[in-house]
């Protein structure tokens, strides 16, 4: 069947903000459907509220929405563009959602849109737990035994008969939010009623536990004439128990027999027939108990995924590409597979090398909370890892983490181990308990349990971990054994050292043990030839010739033919062509404060080479990505972001240059190194970064230039702290140099946290100091970016943040262009940016962050590289600031690139950021100097309300129109709260507060309702928000103390999705777009209609 | 170190890769494939079709789920010798009954780890198939060259003989299944009042799991060796008569090309593999050798009467010319990644084969219809 002709233009749903459960992994689904939708001639209109993404790009799609995704506003969209048909399998569980809501109220229908990929029923019969388990007795196959609850009492009655441990999950969550797995009937009480809570129709599924079993998924596709192919299949090492996206991953399936393996192949095919996805890609989860080999059916996700994205990047199989062309029409085998060009699309990939996923989680960032996994998904990114053996994937897995672990380090003190395991000693215990409980670390406790003298069979019993990946870890301990009793000198070490490597130790972790550095190693790799090779990710197992070069590194014997003279070599399929060449060093796996923004910059600096006529190659191991497309570059090398293997890749490749400044802190991290090996660092120097991050020779430089910085000092010791603290009064800032994100950044308001904090934070980086700044209390932070060829700067733009100095510019709401600055200030702004980015000789991008108190302007800090705001910016001036940098970084100037003047929009840009809060239980929201949000959105429109409360609904911060506002105030925001509430008296609020904010309020004319704080007695403020009484929550709060006393009211906000506001700048911003959004209907516009004319050409090559 | 002694693979073409010998030690000899399959090395190792072959899996973990009495396609390996990146030492499965490594062993196939199982795959896919050799015992590279040079090819090679079985006997198991494994009395889909049909199978080197669905399907099989004249076929009077896979060249099995024949328009005949290629000879086409053949359980195949496609288990290196057949016989199926032929039927005589395994074992069950479409032509 050829494709649809009946269809012209094309509505596809993105995913909207990065939060847990809900990854880039769209940007890089969403990105693919337009692509191909377009490429085939149809008009694709897109919504996607995430500006951070390439699929936001204007080049991308025809007309691209950044709006809320909302039924209402995807609505307003089919009014204004009437498209023939929404694809709602490329958004994750957000455009399903809004999709579903969409077919039910009838607006498809009413505008005559066709839902293709997956239909209403198909995705209810997938998604409501009742209905997909009658599906599966129909086609008898076994779920577990569950039962659905709409209230407590139900659920009651469901736990009479079925046994504890008991799984519960809420329906039509992602990420399965909300649920849990309950022991007791205490637990089982509040899980109930929190996932009854988060499941938005009030409903979940008690479910009996197959904990402990081993939990399989298979990633299905199917076409119009139903055919049905496996594309791949996963293994989680993890059991059932633990939610797959927070599970360690391996492909293709490990420990199935052929007969076991192809009755859950035949059962997938059933699943996918019955459920009726018509066409397109789905995940589909088993568990199987490993005594018996007795198959359940756990659930199907009817649209791509983040497996379906690992499976994609695990195979060289693009699921999200083929799904979207399946679904206006073709057939799998009418789609060429592009990687052999010769074979359809209609095949099973088959691979000869082993994949793994690990995720990558942020407990750090959030101290208070359980940090045990479970069925509710709480990492925040993943790494993946090729390599020709298990054992070798894993050790590339870990190293790519950045974890700050390139191995399996050693976490318990070796002499406080005995050999035999005495559960009575407290170490065994504690390794016990790490053992039983999944966490974060599990994997490298089953190295210590192992070399503490537990045998597999035991650790078995513990964890429920397959005995074959145990096994392996037990192979690896082996080798890490022969190292310890060896030196590089002995005649065998050579062997042994090649053995490690095809275990994937790295010549770090090697290095470790033999007590010799990094570089010994690598002299020895050269002098003994023991050097990786690339192979090809090519589908087929080699069976047919590929055509894309995806490559990874792996060690493999040399061979050698006797009827020709050459030397024994192992084969390497790299084949590096004579061109000239950039590598581009992407971002690694996300995390909070380093995430798809620079992926996002990695891309478009693959694109801009392109157009340059030099080729590009991506060195990246983010499965969720773009720049790990296999056509986003000229070659991709799917490689952890390490030294040792970018090198490797380096010596193959001998590029021209190298880009350090776009993937954010993990490339930049190894700038130094590279260029001390020779590597020519494209762009601003590795010393202009050095200058920037090392704290001394910048204030040097600051000092040089006379620009201002707030006062502070440097501590390598506690004590030095203390005084430097004591000398600039209390609060102070503390922070480590070379972070992202605010790692381990804190205000201090008095020595005994100060010294509790000096303990961590030379933990958190040992080799650099500790700086101490004074805290501008109440200053207005700004952001900046820009772009600079050496000689020329541009401003790309001057964002003012919402919040005040103090929280994390990744966790702040910007305006762009500012709203409050007087002129006088940007202006100065403006100079002091030109000056520092002449003085570092930057070429690229630079960001600066100042705050700006009484008029007096402040640098907060410089990075001279792209910034997390890098694709905000350029959205919202029409200009591709990564692309630009990187043309800069070749040689081009800004007058040759036609980018010498500064932009300011006549419109305004709010871009908010997106927290996890609701999957933390038990964490405080309040907003401080480190980052903690993991996504952000961006709201459009011609004045600062209407843009806000586009942001903020994008943001799921529902703006009431009316209601009960709770207002407790700190007494420095006294002031300023006045005109907050008179204005929202005014659009109709009522006020409920504390005494103190009370009669202040009263005393001014303000009406406002006294309410007990919580120990004043009840019913007391969290009592009002729990039965539902109030609409919103101002609450500012100062000082550790009075942090501590209202953290029950951020809380139980949040638990209930109410709107909060921590900061008295957030609250104005807020009654200013409340006020917008009662005057007017918020309008809808596509990217394309506010740049000038030029600008609304394609901007990505072809 | 997990590795054995020192063990040599050495091609016709020079080649030499050096690795750890695991299995049986010892030497042999036989023509290098590759196989795709990610699942199902116990299965292959058993398949009489292997006869003559050393293969190598493109997949690198094997052995992982050891190996076990039920997964035998047959009553022994029959592979010449084997070729892995990395076995398993200690196997991970409720169904394992002991290792790889131990199976090998005990059925004295001569087997090599360690080596770039990828360069391998990748020299016989530009080269194509070709003699090799695996020694243990002998470890000089020319030597071993030049064994392996000498030894003869598959070419005009009767392996038939070596696979079948020597006299007839009947099948009366069915599929297995996870809860009962073959325990007919407990996991029995069969219906006591079904019908069933009489069929002789023609053993040219029979996979048990092709009998296993062809009882399932109401068939009491009778399997006979190569040899059986159509005479003897024609007295058991049997309903329908099938064509088995088996190793090697068609063209060297002569004897049963003239044997079906006489038996062609006289009873259905259901042909897979070997026994298509005998089918397509009796019928006056003619086979070719394929460059490195189809060996895997992911080969995509269009059933041209639906367009439909099926994701099919292969294991062949002969193929039936397409050319030859015009006239002949209908074309039904075609492989989409080559566009060779996957199976034919006749106009007028009852009768139909195809090149691939309906009955998997290992590999994806999409075509299993084919042995009901077989009932009903016998029906």
């Amino acid at each position: 069947m050829p494709k649809r002709t009946d269809l012209k233009k094309i509505l596809i749903v993105g995913s909207g903000p990065i939060v847990i459960g809900q990854g880039c992994e769209f940007d890089y689904s969403g990105t693919q459907a337009c692509k191909a939708l377009r490429d085939d001639g149809y008009l694709v209109v897109l919504v996607n509220s995430n500006p951070a993404t390439i699929m936001t790009d204007p080049g991308l799609a025809d007309r691209t929405y950044i709006e809320p995704i909302t039924a209402l506003t995807v609505e307003k969209i089919i009014e204004i563009e009437k498209p023939d048909a929404l694809l709602p399998t490329m958004g994750g569980q957000t455009a399903l959602n809004v999709s579903v809501e969409l077919a039910k109220s009838g607006v498809l229908e009413k505008h005559g849109v066709e839902m293709i990929g997956a239909k209403l029923p198909a995705i209810e019969k997938a998604e409501e737990r009742e209905l997909f388990k009658v599906a599966m007795e129909k086609i008898g196959l076994h779920v577990p035994r569950s039962a659905q609850a709409r209230t407590v009492e139900q659920a009651n009655k469901i736990i009479e008969w079925m046994d504890f441990p008991a799984i519960i999950r809420p329906s039509f969550t992602l990420g399965g939010m909300g649920g849990g797995i309950a022991y007791n009937r205490e637990e089982y009480e509040s899980m109930v009623r929190f996932g009854l809570e988060c499941s938005p129709v009030n409903e979940l599924l008690i479910e009996e536990s197959v904990i402990g079993w081993k939990e399989y998924e298979l990633e299905v596709m199917r076409d119009h004439n139903d055919n049905v192919v496996i594309i791949c299949s996963i293994e989680n090492l993890d059991p059932m128990g633990v939610h797959t996206g927070d599970s360690i991953t391996v492909a293709p399936a490990q420990t199935l027999t052929d007969k076991e393996y192809q009755i859950m192949r035949d059962y997938a095919v059933r699943i996918i027939r019955e459920i009726g996805v018509d066409t397109g890609g789905s995940n589909i989860q088993f568990s199987v108990n490993p005594d018996n080999g007795k198959v359940y059916v756990i659930e199907m996700n009817p649209r791509v995924s983040r497996s379906s994205a690992l499976a994609s990047k695990a195979t060289g199989f693009p699921i999200a590409k083929i799904a979207a062309l399946l679904a206006v029409g073709y057939t799998l085998d009418e789609i060429p597979n592009d990687i052999t060009k010769k074979t359809p699309a209609s095949f099973e990939p088959t691979i000869d090398y082993v994949v793994t996923k690990i995720p990558r989680f942020a407990f750090e960032k959030f101290p208070n909370t359980d940090a045990t996994l479970t069925t509710q998904m709480k990492s925040v990114g993943e790494a993946m890892a090729i390599g020709r053996t298990f054992k070798e994937s894993l050790g590339k897995a870990i190293r790519s983490l950045e974890v700050g672990s390139l191995g399996f380090e050693k976490l318990i003190k070796p002499e406080r181990l005995t050999l035999s395991f005495t559960p009575t000693t407290a170490e065994s215990d504690i390794l016990k308990a790490r053992l039983k409980t999944p966490g974060s670390e599990r994997l490298w406790y089953l190295m210590e349990a192992l070399r503490a003298g537990l045998d597999v069979e035991k650790i078995y019993e513990f964890t429920g971990i397959d005995r074959w990946f145990l096994n392996n870890l037990e192979e690896l301990r082996l080798v890490e054994e022969a190292l310890e009793s060896t030196d590089m000198d002995e005649d065998g070490f050579g062997e042994l050292y090649r053995h490690a490597k095809e275990c994937g130790f790295s010549d770090a972790i090697i290095g470790s043990i033999i007590k010799k550095s990094e570089a010994d190693l690598r002299l020895f790799a050269h002098k003994h030839s023991i050097l990786p090779v690339f192979k090809t990710v090519d589908t087929c197992a080699a069976e047919f010739e590929a055509f894309t070069p995806y490559l990874y590194s792996t060690y493999e014997r040399p061979f050698y033919n006797i009827n020709e003279s050459a030397e024994p070599k192992a084969e390497c399929e790299a084949a590096p062509t004579q061109n000239r060449k950039v590598i581009i060093l992407g971002s690694g796996p996300n995390r909070i404060g380093q995430g798809i923004e620079f992926d996002y910059c990695c891309v478009h600096a693959s694109f801009a080479l392109k157009e340059e006529g030099f080729e590009s190659i991506m060195v990246n191991c983010n499965p969720e990505t773009v720049s790990t497309d296999y056509d986003t570059s000229d070659r991709l090398y799917f490689e952890p972001l390490t030294f040792e293997d970018v090198m490797a890749i380096i010596e193959r490749e001998k590029p021209y240059g190298v880009i350090v400044q776009l993937g954010g802190q993990t490339p930049l991290k190894l700038s130094v190194a590279l260029e001390k090996a020779g590597v020519k660092i494209l762009g601003t120097s590795s010393d202009s970064i050095d200058i920037a991050e090392d704290r001394e020779r910048f204030d040097d430089l600051l000092n040089r230039l006379s620009l201002k910085k707030p006062e502070s000092g440097l501590a390598r010791s506690t004590e030095e702290a203390v005084a430097i603290a004591t000398e600039l009064g209390y609060p102070v800032m503390v922070r480590p140099s070379y972070v992202l994100g605010g790692r381990a950044m804190q205000t201090v308001y008095d020595t005994a946290s100060l010294m509790n904090y000096m303990m961590h934070a030379v933990n958190a980086s040992p080799e650099h100091p500790v700086l101490v700044d004074r805290f501008l209390e109440g200053a207005v932070e700004v952001d900046v970016d820009c772009i600079s060829d050496g000689s020329v700067a541009v401003i790309g733009a001057i964002m003012e943040h919402i919040e005040e100095a103090g929280v994390h510019s990744g966790d702040s709401a910007c305006s762009l262009p500012p709203y409050s600055l007087t002129k006088e200030v940007t202006d100065e702004i403006r100079r002091q940016t030109k000056l520092l980015a002449k003085e570092l000789n930057v070429i690229g991008l630079m960001n600066v962050q100042f705050a700006v108190k009484d008029s007096t302007v402040y640098i907060i800090e410089v990075n001279p590289r792209a910034s997390r705001t890098v694709p905000f910016v350029s959205k919202a001036i029409g200009r591709p600031l990564a692309k630009l940098a990187t043309k800069l970084a070749i040689g081009r100037s800004l007058s040759e690139l036609g980018f010498t003047k500064e932009v300011v929009p006549e419109y305004t840009s709010v871009k908010e950021a997106v927290f996890p809060f609701i999957k933390f239980p038990g964490v405080d929201i309040i907003l401080g100097p480190e980052m903690k949000s993991t996504g952000e959105v961006m709201g459009i429109s011609y004045d600062f309300g209407s843009a806000f409360a586009k942001a903020q609904i994008s943001a799921g911060n529902k703006l009431p129109l009316g209601g009960t506002v709770f207002v407790s105030i700190r007494d420095e925001d006294k002031e300023a709260a006045l005109e907050i509430a008179r204005e929202l008296t005014a659009i109709g609020f009522s006020i409920i507060a504390t005494s103190g904010t009370e009669k202040f309020l009263k005393s001014n004319g303000i009406e406002a309702e006294f309410v007990n704080k919580v120990n004043e007695g009840r019913p007391h403020i969290v009592d009002k928000i729990k039965s539902l009484e109030v609409d919103m929550v101002i609450n500012t709060s100062f000082g550790a103390k009075s942090v501590a006393d209202s953290y029950s009211i951020r809380r139980s906000s949040i638990d209930l999705g109410l709107p909060y506001f921590t900061t008295i700048a957030g609250a104005r911003a807020a009654a200013l777009g409340i006020r917008a959004i009662s005057d007017r209907v918020l309008d809808v516009k596509p990217l394309q209609e506010y740049y000038p004319e030029p600008l609304k050409q394609s901007s990505i090559p072809q | 170190m997990k590795f054995g002694s020192k063990a040599i693979l050495a091609l016709s073409d020079g080649t030499i890769f050096e690795g750890r010998s695991f299995g049986a030690e010892g030497e042999t000899i036989g023509e290098v494939c590759f196989n795709t399959s990610l699942t199902g090395y116990q299965e292959v190792l058993t398949d009489p079709s292997y006869k003559g072959q050393i293969v190598t899996m493109t997949y690198t973990e094997q052995g992982n789920y050891g190996a076990n009495d039920e997964d035998m396609e047959s009553i022994k390996p029959w592979v010449e010798g084997f070729v892995v990146k990395e076995p398993c030492a200690k196997p991970s499965s409720w169904r394992s009954e002991e290792s790889l490594d131990a199976f090998l062993k005990k059925n004295g196939v001569v087997s090599i780890c360690g080596i770039d199982t990828r360069a391998l795959t990748r020299i016989i896919r530009s080269k194509g198939a070709m003699q090799a050799i695996i020694s243990t015992t002998d470890l000089d590279p020319c030597s071993l060259v030049k064994k392996a040079v000498a030894s003869p090819s598959l070419v005009g090679c009767d392996l038939v003989k070596e696979v079948t079985c020597a006299e007839p006997y009947d099948w009366g198991q069915g599929l297995w299944d996870v809860e009962y494994g073959y325990d007919r009395r407990r996991g029995s889909r069969i219906e006591e009042d079904e019908k069933r049909y009489k069929v002789v199978a023609f053993d040219f080197g029979m996979k048990r799991n092709i009998l296993r669905n062809l009882h399932a399907v109401g068939c009491d099989v009778t399997v006979v060796p190569a040899s059986t004249t159509a005479e003897e076929v024609l007295k058991m009077a049997p309903d329908g008569i099938f064509l088995s896979n088996g190793p090697g060249d068609p063209d060297a099995v002569g004897y049963a090309k003239e044997t079906i024949k006489e038996l062609l328009g006289k009873k259905p005949i259901f042909g897979i593999c070997l026994g298509h290629q005998i089918l397509s000879l009796a019928l006056g086409g003619s086979t070719y050798k394929l460059k490195f053949g189809h060996r895997g359980g992911n080969q995509p195949v269009q059933d041209l009467t639906t367009t439909k496609v099926e994701i099919t288990s292969q294991n062949h290196g002969f193929a039936v010319d397409l050319d030859s057949m015009k006239g002949v016989a209908e074309l039904t199926h075609i492989n989409l990644n080559d566009r060779t032929v996957e199976g034919i039927s006749h106009k007028e005589l009852p009768l139909f084969s195809v090149q691939y395994h309906p009955e998997a074992s290992p590999g994806p069950h999409d075509s299993v219809y084919l042995f009901r479409r077989f009932v009903e032509m016998m029906g």
